[in-house]
């Protein structure tokens, strides 16, 4: 047995040990530290005895409460659902234009339309729905495919150019320029002519002759006089809302070899209910419409 | 050495500079070829450094008498390399948190994207910095406790540049996207089967230095070096167990899938921090603290139920970081109980920490490194409490994958590994370079506190923010809708990230004062300190 000796400052005795000038002291383990030791121990046997614990050969202690995560899981979801089931049956049975009327049920389908617009729109739409470019801003009452419920709707239900919804929004501006539909310069009329409209700086004479190209080329779709077109999802060109043309260069880059919006069909990834709330939502946003008496 | 150990030795590398040129050559990935043309290159170093001291007559000293010195020169290495991959983990830690702030900064480029410099942040500070500072203050501690020479001759320095060898090719593979994609454990099956050469190098060696002891007792530090070192090999090896592709290429996949496949890595994840990051740095603190402090260890007996307990323990908490997923409940429920046992054992090693002060508290006063020591066994206390309450399956449910889970490994990281590393290089350099003391005690003291102010900002920012994230995540309205979308979590996010980069900038700038403090005081004038350095006279 080696050498035990007293510690003078604490009046313990050492080990007797000694590596490199270090000693150890025979201090007993602190009483609290054992006790609070052992009650994590108590309190783990009885976790271990109330919650599944013990693998066996075919599955593992059930445990006294009976717990399992997956049915926890499922008992919280049929919860949530039974909380909601009469107010969704309702938007599910109700037109749309019955269920704006019901404060109550206008209430939860705004806060159902946002909850499922963070979920599914936000990443083109952007959070506050103000859209970006290529994306339209669905706060304003500029509306691509019409603004009533029952079209906001249907581009919801159907999307926009989503080829395997056979009732997709459809519509497709051709590429004036790589298709050689228009000569260069023609392109270049046209786009001064645009300009013109929405009533920015242009070449007046040039703007003129883009009058021509317009109307023997555009108006068709965008209207006389560049008033937009909701059949075929034709922009409006007399404002300054646009969403891929900021000045003449891009106007022309857009004429050339447009680029072409996809909006996926969300009647097929979301249920009935869902999309109704959305489209409750969207409309009041600021820019939703009523229909055409 | 021999003339002829010599030439086996030139033998050998010679054949694997061919044969790594070969790999060079026909390998089936430009990573893997990159890798191979490394290896060439790093051998052929060594062929030459063996080479110009070649001759078939018996050279060097005879193996007699350095028995009778301790290796020190493999443990100054050990240091600088330390020192050196120490900063170059923070100064990357503060890069991929300014990539979280402003995400501009992963400059569009695969090299510099946060996914493939986060793991090159990690394993710089965790293998590089922690694995150097373990690998250097074991071979300190294990001679001078032992009282005798390391063993089994130069071993030692093959572990030493061994191990530096696998943090180049870990780090370059990561930044050329080589990654078996398993965190803490990303480099390939080529890199893992060096490792592994390695790290039975460096068992050898320390076990051997144990058994040729002249000590009678082996002192608490070397249980807990000796149980990290082991434990880490098993771990490092049925994790790592994986089929390569092709012996000419980079890729590997896993032995195991799924759910068990995750349980494994979790095992090792989990016991990386049990094993590498608390035992091995018990170990350290087991020695630098009554050393520095100059006080008995407070509790033999306390000492001996910790350790016991920990080792026990420990290696089932693994599944706690698996609540909440297709991992059994049985195996979840196992994994909480464990880490809820786990926190009195780890309170075990801070009690014998700060109480083996008791009598010196007043040279915390004097002596910024003490304190540091202090600070880390606190900062380790805080950690191993916070630990145990996250696996608490209800806590978990609000934590997990937040923050919260980062700001964690950082009060533990920087707080208590980092802190009583840097404690123990203060200690130890002044002592292998033969000086009177460090360059400056006041510059420590700005290092500790700085490092200090840093680990607070960098915590608290994170429980902040991880807290935040958690709420949002789950927040329902009245009538039962999510209230928020992630993208606005992650906007949220967006002050608490700045402030946590400023924290680990900080810490960086402790960092950069401890190798101005350090290179100082190396280039100061000698004393003569042989006594500390020779087994024979330390008696």
């Amino acid at each position: 047995m080696a050498k035990r000796e007293l510690d003078d400052v604490t009046g313990t005795e050492t080990t007797g040990h000694e590596w490199d000038g270090i000693r150890e002291l025979d201090t007993p383990m602190p009483r609290w530290w054992l006790w609070t030791y052992a009650a994590c121990v108590i309190f783990a046997v009885g976790y271990v005895i109330a919650y599944p614990a013990i693998p066996l050969i075919h599955g593992a202690t059930p445990g006294l409460l009976g717990y399992t995560s997956r049915g926890a899981l499922q008992q919280e979801v049929a919860d949530a659902r039974l909380a909601q089931a009469a107010q969704l049956e309702s938007i599910k049975s109700l037109s749309l234009e019955d269920i704006r009327k019901d404060p109550k049920l206008l209430q939860f389908a705004v806060a159902g339309g946002k909850a499922a617009f963070s979920l599914n729109c936000i990443q083109c739409h952007g959070s506050g729905a103000a859209g970006g470019k290529g994306y339209p801003n669905l706060n304003d009452d500029d509306w691509l495919w019409g603004g009533t419920l029952d079209q906001i709707h249907t581009t919801l239900q159907h999307g926009i150019r989503y080829t395997s919804d056979s009732d997709t929004r459809q519509s497709l501006m051709p590429s004036f320029g790589a298709d050689g539909i228009l000569k260069p310069e023609q392109i270049d009329d046209a786009a001064e002519y645009v300009l013109k409209i929405s009533g920015q700086k242009n070449d007046d004479a040039a703007a003129l002759r883009g009058a021509e190209v317009f109307k023997d080329n555009c108006a068709a779709c965008h209207g006389d006089t560049g008033q937009g077109n909701r059949e075929f999802g034709a922009p409006r060109l007399t404002d300054a809302i646009s969403l891929y043309v900021t000045d003449k260069a891009s106007i022309v880059a857009q004429i050339k070899r447009p680029r072409q919006g996809v909006m996926p069909a969300w009647g097929a990834r979301l249920d009935e209910a869902t999309i109704k709330q959305l489209t409750i939502f969207v409309h009041e946003l600021g820019g939703g419409e009523m229909p055409a008496q | 050495m021999n003339g002829y150990a010599l030439l086996a030795k030139l033998v050998s590398l010679g054949s694997i500079v061919l044969i790594a040129i070969l790999l060079a050559g026909f390998g089936h990935d430009t990573g893997y070829m990159i890798h191979a043309s490394m290896i060439a290159v790093i051998a052929f170093g060594f062929f030459i450094y063996y080479a110009r001291s070649f001759s078939f007559a018996a050279a060097g000293v005879p193996l007699q008498a350095t028995e009778d010195t301790y290796l020190d020169s493999v443990i100054q290495a050990g240091l600088i390399a330390t020192v050196f991959w120490g900063v170059a983990g923070f100064l990357l830690g503060v890069v991929i948190a300014s990539q979280l702030a402003w995400p501009i900064l992963n400059f569009d480029l695969p090299w510099t994207s946060f996914g493939r410099l986060r793991p090159l942040h990690t394993s710089a500070v965790v293998f590089a910095f922690g694995g150097n500072a373990l690998i250097a203050t074991s071979f300190y501690v294990v001679q001078r406790t032992c009282r005798t020479r390391l063993a089994l001759g130069n071993l030692a320095w093959f572990v030493f540049w061994g191990y530096q060898i696998f943090i180049v090719l870990a780090a370059t593979g990561y930044l050329l996207g080589i990654t078996e994609s398993r965190e803490y454990a990303e480099p390939e099956w080529y890199v893992d089967l060096w490792l592994t050469i390695v790290w039975v190098a460096y068992f050898l060696v320390f076990f051997g230095t144990l058994l040729k002891r002249k000590e009678p007792h082996i002192y608490v530090a070397n249980w807990f070096y000796l149980a990290f070192i082991f434990t880490i090999a098993m771990l490092h090896i049925v994790n790592n167990l994986s089929v390569p592709v092709s012996f000419l290429g980079s890729k590997s996949y896993s032995l195991f899938s799924g759910v068990q496949d995750a349980l494994i890595q979790w095992w090792y994840g989990h016991n990386a921090v049990g094993f590498f990051l608390t035992a091995g740095f018990l170990g350290m603190m087991y020695y630098f603290v009554p050393k520095r402090a100059g006080r008995p260890v407070y509790s033999y007996r306390l000492s001996i139920v910790h350790f016991w307990s920990i080792i026990f323990l420990y290696i089932w908490a693994g599944p706690h970081h698996l609540h909440y997923t297709a991992l059994p409940d049985w195996a979840q429920t196992l994994g909480m109980v464990f880490s809820v046992m786990l926190w009195m054992p780890s309170w075990g090693g801070m009690i014998n920490g700060l109480m083996t002060l008791s009598g010196a508290w007043d040279k915390l006063r004097t002596d910024p490194v003490l304190r540091m020591m202090v600070m880390s066994v606190a900062f380790y206390g805080m950690a191993t409490f916070e630990g145990p309450v996250m696996s608490i399956k209800s806590v978990n449910s609000l934590s997990h994958y937040t923050d919260w889970t980062i700001g964690h490994v950082h009060s533990s990281a920087l707080g208590w590994v980092g802190m009583i590393s840097f404690a123990a290089v203060y200690d130890l350099v002044p002592k292998l370079w033969h000086k009177s003391g460090l360059y400056s005690m006041r510059l420590v003291s700005w290092h500790f506190w700085l490092a200090t102010l840093g680990i607070v900002l960098y915590a608290s920012s994170m429980w902040v923010s991880g807290i935040m994230q958690g709420l949002m995540w789950r927040e329902y309205d009245s009538q039962g809708f999510l209230v928020y979308s992630f993208a606005e979590s992650v906007a949220a996010m967006h002050p608490y990230y700045i402030i946590r980069m400023l924290g680990g900038l900080l810490f960086l700038l402790g960092a950069l004062i401890m190798v101005y403090n350090l290179i100082r005081t190396i280039s100061g004038p000698k004393t003569s300190m042989a006594r500390a350095n020779s087994p024979a006279l330390a008696v």
